[in-house]
């Protein structure tokens, strides 16, 4: 089999602008993967099943992972003018002081294909897309026209992580009712306050209870005491 | 690697096209059959439209039962989500217990000592043994003959369970495997008892088989309906015994040779049509070759420890990375891809489901058929809803 480097440069070789890069993996599984431009993932993804060699005729598994903002704060050394008494005579002097910058490293949605081959009995292949980000760039395009197994668990995926796969022949919801409204596998999910699942509630399901009940009131100015909250 | 190609004594006529009612007048019926329905093996539905007994569009609903099992094991440390893989495909626990402790085993780079893989085998083909059993037994259910087969498997997979009842405390949920190795040591008089349960088996498959494989309704209803192209089914990730009845070699056990299946010598049963009739005559054959890794697993088991010395219990916290591992379940490919960022938690935990997967394909398998075959190809299928939602 080759290794995940050589496929790379098959890739390349095989599909122009592929833009194609190597993702290193440090755990001792050593399942290093590819991560796909979504331009190209189709070109991309029918090249690795219909090469005589690499021959990836099975995909077996499609993941959604989040990867939320992350807020970084990094040290850094500024340089301040200051102007200060030394010896009885006003000097500029030059001063470093440490400050604490925080930015805001935008987060994505990340789609990973697991891929084995039947013909040739290797594997796995590890290849993933990014999102721009999570809120409103979150098309990718789907891999159901190369492969089928992809169709269920891509919708899984958009269900559970709002990843919209784009020439997906029927995304729809798949466990989540059509009604639903969030995307439950995401790390910034907030479950519903489930008030009354007991039916006479206490400690923190009261605490959530009497949140509800108020949030209620304030919402349309008249609403009634509800037994929970007594 | 020595494959055998296992082909299948057919009747005559099974390759007939499928009848269709003469009464299709263009009308569509729209039926949902279930979520409420005995032959869906749980909360499923399927939305079926008919022209006249002929299946013309088919979608399957899911979710009844989904209880986002991959959330909550993010939500809990990489040994409290073991417990919880049993409920996963809840007549495989063991199965499950392994393909987890596989994965994360992969992900730290962990070794598991010989006496543990030796055991490992010997739960995971019994419990193969007594789930292709039992799913033979539902599927005859289904064709209407209510009861008899059904307990002639639930006897045997009884005694199977019992076994793993004084092992692991839980006829069910057993919860027996730690990331390097398993939790307790098998006692002398618990492989004497395995050994004997082992020996009645091949006079139970025999049994099973004379009762059923040439049943001429068994044969009729069977032969020719819900074929499987393997060119779609590879297509279509469709693994296990469904994969292999549609006639492509690929068995887990002999590709990737996890823990110590290079050891044993058993064949892979191929099918040579895709039919429901293959998909009974590969899982009989299945339950024949488990047999054969059975005895030899009990007759070389080698005494040891069951735990690695060097494994972490205390403070596990995988290195950044991920891993996917996956074995040969009963019902195909389950696989666990797990990330880890460091913490005691995984990042993200995912389950290759191969009961949701080898749905994929339902609509194209029944598309033509009359609705009561659909009933069979469903159950032909052999998926467990636990599994499918999640």
């Amino acid at each position: 089999m080759k290794t995940v480097e050589e496929t790379k440069a098959a890739i390349e070789a095989a599909v122009p602008d592929a833009g194609v890069q190597f993702v290193p993996n440090p755990s001792p599984s050593a399942q290093h993967s590819l991560l796909l431009a979504p331009a190209s993932a189709i070109a991309v993804a029918t090249f690795l099943r219909d090469d005589a060699e690499l021959a990836f005729d099975f995909l077996s598994n499609v993941s959604g992972v989040d990867w939320p903002d992350k807020e970084i704060a990094e040290k850094v050394k500024v340089v301040h003018q200051v102007t200060k008494v030394v010896d009885g005579v006003e000097q500029q002097v030059e001063e470093t002081v440490d400050e604490t910058r925080k930015r805001v490293e935008s987060g994505c949605l990340e789609a990973v294909y697991h891929l084995y081959s039947i013909a040739k009995k290797h594997g796995p292949l590890v290849i993933r897309m990014k999102t721009a980000n999570r809120t409103d760039l979150v098309e990718l395009p789907s891999l159901t026209p190369v492969w089928r197994a992809a169709e269920f668990q891509e919708r899984e995926v958009f269900d559970l992580y709002g990843i919209v796969f784009g020439g997906h022949p029927d995304l729809r919801r798949i466990l989540m009712w059509d009604g639903f409204k969030d995307h439950p596998m995401r790390k910034d999910y907030v479950e519903p306050d489930d008030f009354e699942y007991e039916p006479t509630p206490h400690d923190e399901v009261l605490a959530r209870a009497q949140a509800h009940k108020s949030r209620e009131q304030g919402a349309d100015g008249t609403g009634q005491q509800g037994p929970a909250s007594q | 690697m020595s494959v055998a190609e296992t082909k299948t004594e057919r009747a005559e006529g099974w390759n007939r096209p499928p009848v269709i009612s003469p009464d299709g007048d263009g009308e569509i019926l729209e039926l949902a059959m279930g979520p409420h329905h005995p032959s869906t093996h749980g909360v499923f539905r399927m939305d079926v439209a008919l022209d006249g007994e002929r299946v013309i569009r088919l979608k399957p609903v899911f979710g009844y039962l989904h209880r986002n099992h991959e959330k909550i094991a993010e939500q809990a440390s990489y040994l409290a989500s073991m417990p919880y893989t049993d409920r996963l495909d809840y007549f495989c626990s063991l199965s499950n217990n392994w393909a987890y402790a596989l994965a994360v085993e992969k992900l730290v780079g962990q070794e598991v000592p010989e006496r543990a893989e030796y055991i490992r085998v010997i739960l995971a083909e019994l419990t193969r043994v007594q789930n292709h059993a039992s799913s033979i037994g539902f599927l005859i259910q289904e064709m209407g003959a209510s009861g008899t087969p059904l307990m002639y498997a639930f006897k045997e997979r009884e005694k199977i369970l019992d076994l793993f009842e004084s092992l692991t405390g839980s006829r069910m949920m057993c919860n027996y495997m730690r990331f390097g190795g398993c939790r307790v040591d098998v006692s002398a008089p618990w492989l004497d008892a395995a050994r004997k349960v082992v020996a009645g088996l091949p006079q139970f498959v025999d049994e099973f088989e004379a009762l059923l494989s040439s049943n001429e309704i068994l044969m009729a209803r069977c032969q020719g309906i819900g074929v499987l192209r393997p060119e779609l089914a590879v297509n279509a990730g469709v693994s296990g015994p469904m994969l292999r009845a549609s006639g492509v070699n690929y068995d887990i056990r002999k590709v990737d040779r996890y823990g110590i299946y290079d050891r044993f010598k058993f064949r892979v049963p191929l099918g040579d049509h895709g039919d429901i009739y293959d998909r009974y005559m590969v899982r009989v054959l299945e339950m024949r070759e488990s047999i054969t890794i059975l005895e030899q697993a009990l007759k070389d088991i080698p005494s040891g420890p069951v735990m690695d010395a060097k494994a972490k219990i205390r403070g596990f916290r995988p290195k950044p990375g991920e891993a996917y591992g996956r074995i040969e379940a009963p019902k195909g490919e389950l696989g666990f891809y797990l990330i880890s960022d460091g913490g005691p938690n995984p990042y993200r935990y995912r389950v290759r489901p191969p009961s949701l997967i080898n749905l994929t394909i339902l609509e194209d398998m029944c598309l033509g058929q009359n609705v009561a075959d659909v009933v069979l190809i469903f159950g032909s299928v052999d998926i467990v809803l636990g599994e499918v939602d999640r």
